[in-house]
């Protein structure tokens, strides 16, 4: 940031789901028995029953943690009036990767801004592989060595060329990723966007064009050059500090972008000079770059454009990965953007997002230590994405090799997807995050977006700067490659 | 380049409502009756669209709810709930698993690739083919063909012996014999699924197909209905005996001997024929496959189909994979120089879109499958024809033509996929990808190579 005043970290704001009920993993009963005598209000320190006109009532089902709760109502209650089951709803949303309890999990730190005390599993999913079989290595508390109290520095530098660009620098290690005006509404476009404004640090566009809502944070925004070139224009790359270049995207390497007719509106027609109601096609590959001299001309280009604009390259993750990313920098990027192959994105074939180029678990090591062993890891920053759910998964894929994470999914999840994977089909997204359907679209606010969204990475940042203190750590940078600080559950021995 | 090969598909309805992974439960009791109900706010018009199936008594609802749990959100009495169901969930086996099964049926239906929102879903990697990703290119690579490419990628491949040189006289022509092959526009060749509830129009539904796609379609022929005669150049009959009263249906490109005592002599018998077709030998996969492979091309066999279990592993071993086979086989032909000399047919457990690329990889040059075009005739793979009990889905009582337009709906998106997949790596051509490990990363290598130095936690160490 170039601005005088320190940077100051927003509040936060208690933010409740949008819907009359919500979801939780357990579902409490009260039978007629119920006297009313207001012990379970007593002992619940979650607040899950209230007193209402002499009555007691459930006002909050998803707030119960279950078993783990340290005085449970329903073995309090002196009637008996009270039982548990779990919630049948709860284990319908969601899938391996996103499970029902990180759905969950992230929606208390959207509405509360901290982790939740207890009853979900918030830092791994249930992929079975990866980041759900890494955990953190802390060191021994020796007791002698003297605790850490200062708060770990968690800025990202993101010019490391050190040439006449502009030196930014991110307070937070993540920026928003990619999300083009179509697929998802302009509301969860200026959710996000005023999140990245609140937390210092920027958010993508997506190919869609660039919205004259997003104006007023112009200062945070990353436009996106792809392959279909959807509003890009002179003027989209001279407003903005970075831009992205997308050669190709995690959850469909190698294919182009497909945007369905009928989430082509007017409005998404016009932002990307096309007709309504007509499918619009990204193609693949960029057919102006057919090597890494033609590349260079893209950068090139960019820079003839906007002389100041740091230039990011989103890539995906094939074998050569590590080629890619070394022929970036020569060609003058500044920033290697690394999209795994379990990102997310608003429709791609089944096939692709399985199948297609490696996890980024693989890819960001491999990326790594070839730039180290090519002699310029410290003249370019790493970004990785595609899969990153949790605080726990940046942290490990910072110790991975990464300097800093991209997030697009977890901002949704904030928002409340629940995983159905419709994004795609009619209407768009029914619960009006993925959809340009004006009817839609009216059930997310923007300032109850934007707060849910900084209420979760508040809490991410919370848990970030907890584990580094636990580490023993000053500040993200040490974090950065250290492998030794990860265990993989698969090699981990003796134990 | 020859005319592009297109699948023409079109939209075949179930004949009954697919099973769903979660049901609707709406209680009655406590409705408060709000003049604007959350059912009527369905985006997708569920409750208003339902209906009762007449023959089967079942209420259409489940199989148009789209899981968005609003409803179960915003009724005010909490009076409507979603759960998974049992029924789906206990639906096929470990490797025909409901989740491949739904996805089956809906191909069969539309003849589309599977496109959804929102990253993948499943678990991080898995055994057998699921152990191994396929690549991409950035940047160096052909169009995708059909959007905007002139260009085309071919998905033809020939079987047979293919000779590494041609010989021409002086005055440029060609001499000595062409080589016999049989070309198939499509790596994918249909079979007859070891059980099922299959009947004379099951099996004509499925020659037609092969018709229609200009593939073949492999049936047991000893016990075939000899009607079936007529499809003669899209039949790959297989025979089990000796061969010497059988009659091959006229036309028939290639015929398939099971290995076992005596096959030399049938094979002799079939190359004789009229129309001389091509002999393919079946074997099945085991670890002494390769050796055994190796011997039938130097006996002069030039097709080969490998077959391993219905759940994709070795016929001699639990624990190994259809995949490692076609592997361990096609590097041992190519060791021996003999690789180009034959072709290679892969089946067993080929249940999912991506094992057609996949296979190919790992060096087969085309494959075969069998349940998947039961699959895509409603079947559950509840194995009750298998205990001589009446099918669910009554899959013998279907039309040959629906029949034949499910299968080519099938094959249809299966071949799209495979574009996709070679589009995305930068191949033209589905014979280049034979045996082109480098364009796949293997799940127990980068494993190794990325984590198990990641195999340390000091005493007393706190993880999370």
């Amino acid at each position: 940031m170039n601005r005088s005043e320190p940077f100051q970290l927003p509040k936060i704001v208690p933010t409740p789901s949008r819907f009359r009920n919500p979801i939780g993993k357990f579902r409490l009963h009260r039978t007629d028995d119920c006297i009313a005598c207001g012990k379970c209000v007593e002992v619940c320190p979650y607040g899950v029953h209230v007193i209402k006109r002499g009555r007691v009532v459930i006002a909050r089902h998803d707030r119960c943690v279950g078993p783990e709760c340290p005085e449970p109502c329903y073995a309090v209650c002196p009637v008996n009036a009270l039982s548990i089951r779990r919630n049948p709803d709860f284990d319908v949303m969601g899938d391996a990767r996103w499970t029902p309890d990180l759905l969950v999990s992230t929606w208390h730190m959207a509405e509360f801004g901290r982790v939740p005390e207890k009853g979900y599993e918030y830092r791994t999913g249930g992929s079975g592989g990866g980041f759900d079989k890494l955990r953190l290595v802390f060191p021994k508390e020796t007791g002698t060595s003297p605790k850490q109290t200062d708060e770990p520095d968690i800025g990202v530098v993101l010019n490391r060329r050190n040439d006449t660009a502009h030196r930014i620098r991110i307070e937070v290690p993540f920026y928003g990723g990619g999300m083009s005006y179509g697929s998802v509404s302009i509301h969860t476009m200026l959710s996000r966007i005023k999140a990245a404004a609140a937390l210092g640090t920027f958010c993508c566009t997506g190919e869609g064009g660039y919205p004259d809502e997003l104006k007023p944070y112009d200062h945070n925004v990353i436009t996106q050059v792809a392959t279909g070139l959807f509003g890009v224009r002179e003027e989209t790359i001279q407003r903005v500090r970075i831009v992205e270049f997308k050669y190709a995207q995690g959850a469909k390497p190698g294919l182009g972008g497909h945007l369905l007719g009928d989430k082509v509106t007017p409005g998404v027609a016009r932002m990307r000079e096309a007709v309504a109601g007509y499918p619009l096609f990204s193609p693949f590959p960029f057919h102006s770059v057919y090597s890494v001299e033609d590349h260079k001309k893209h950068v090139d280009w960019i820079k003839a454009v906007n002389p100041k604009a740091l230039v990011s390259v989103k890539v995906s993750t094939p074998t050569d990965v590590d080629m890619v990313a070394v022929g970036s920098y020569y060609a003058g990027a500044h920033i290697i953007h690394l999209d795994g192959s379990y990102g997310g994105t608003g429709a791609a074939p089944d096939i692709a997002k399985k199948n297609i180029a490696m996890p980024l678990e693989y890819a960001v090591p491999k990326v790594h230590r070839f730039l180290q062993e090519e002699g310029v890891r410290d003249r370019i920053t790493v970004i990785a994405s595609g899969g990153i759910r949790t605080p726990h998964d940046m942290a490990k894929v910072i110790a991975l090799g990464a300097d800093g994470i991209c997030t697009g999914t977890a901002d949704l999840v904030a928002l409340e997807c629940i995983r159905c994977h419709n994004c795609e089909s009619g209407r768009g997204c029914a619960r009006g995050i993925a959809t340009t359907d004006p009817e839609l679209l009216n059930l997310l606010e923007v300032e109850w977006g934007s707060q849910r969204i900084i209420n979760m990475f508040l809490a991410w940042r919370s848990e970030l700067i907890r584990i580094l203190k636990k580490l023993g750590m000053h500040s993200l940078t040490e974090l950065v490659g250290r492998t030794d600080c990860l265990v993989h559950l698969d090699y981990l021995k003796g134990r | 380049m020859p005319a592009k090969y297109a699948i023409h598909t079109s939209t075949m309805p179930h004949r009954f409502q697919p099973i769903t992974r979660s049901g609707i439960i709406a209680w009655e009791e406590g409705c408060l009756k709000c003049a604007v109900c959350v059912k009527k706010q369905c985006v997708y018009g569920v409750y208003d669209r339902r209906g009762m199936d007449p023959v089967q008594m079942i209420d259409s609802i489940d199989n148009q709810c789209m899981n968005c749990l609003r409803c179960v959100q915003s009724c005010p009495k909490e009076l409507i709930h979603k759960s998974l169901n049992p029924e789906y969930e206990a639906m096929g086996d470990a490797w025909w698993r409901p989740d491949i099964i739904a996805s089956l049926w809906s191909q069969a239906q539309t003849g589309k690739i599977p496109v959804s929102g929102a990253g993948y879903p499943g678990p991080f990697s898995g055994p057998g083919f699921d152990a191994m990703w396929t690549d991409m290119s950035e940047i160096v690579r052909p169009t995708r063909d059909g959007i905007h490419g002139r260009e085309y990628i071919s998905t033809a491949v020939d079987m047979g012996k293919t000779p590494d040189h041609l010989s021409f006289d002086e005055r440029g022509n060609l001499t000595g014999d062409l080589p016999r092959v049989a070309d198939i526009p499509l790596p994918i060749i249909l079979r007859m699924p070891a059980f099922g509830a299959i009947g004379p129009e099951t099996m004509k539904g499925w020659a037609t197909a092969a018709k229609r796609l200009g593939t073949l379609f492999s049936l047991p022929w000893e016990t075939a209905d000899h009607e079936l005669a007529e499809f003669g150049p899209w039949l790959l009959p297989s025979i089990a005996g000796k061969g010497d009263s059988v009659q091959i249906p006229s036309g028939a490109r290639v015929v398939e001997v099971a290995y076992g005592d005596g096959w030399e002599a049938a094979a002799d018998r079939i190359q004789n024929r009229e129309g001389a077709p091509l002999v393919s030998i079946r074997i099945p996969m085991t670890h002494d496959a390769a050796e055994t492979v190796l011997s039938l091309v130097k006996a002069g066999v030039s097709v080969i189909h490998l077959e391993g279990t219905m759940d994709g592993r070795f016929r001699d071993d639990d624990e190994a994979w259809v995949k490692d086979g076609i592997r361990a086989v096609h590097l041992r032909l190519v060791e021996e120089n003999l690789r180009d000399g034959m072709t290679l047919l892969a089946g067993g457990g080929i249940s999912m879109a991506e094992h057609v690329p996949k296979s190919i990889i790992c060096g087969a040059d085309a494959v075969v499958i069998d349940f998947p075009i039961l699959i895509a005739l409603e079947c559950r793979m509840c194995r009750r024809c298998t205990k001589g009990l009446s099918c669910p889905v009554a899959v013998e009582g279907a039309a040959a033509d629906w029949i034949a337009s499910r299968v080519v709906n099938l094959v249809g998106a299966w071949q799209n996929q495979l574009l996709e997949v070679m589009g995305a790596m930068g191949i033209r051509d589905v014979r280049r990808l034979r045996g082109e490990a480098g364009r796949a990363m293997f799940f127990q290598e980068l494993e190794k190579e990325t984590f198990s130095a990641m195999d340390q936690v000091e005493e007393g160490c706190d993880i999370e």
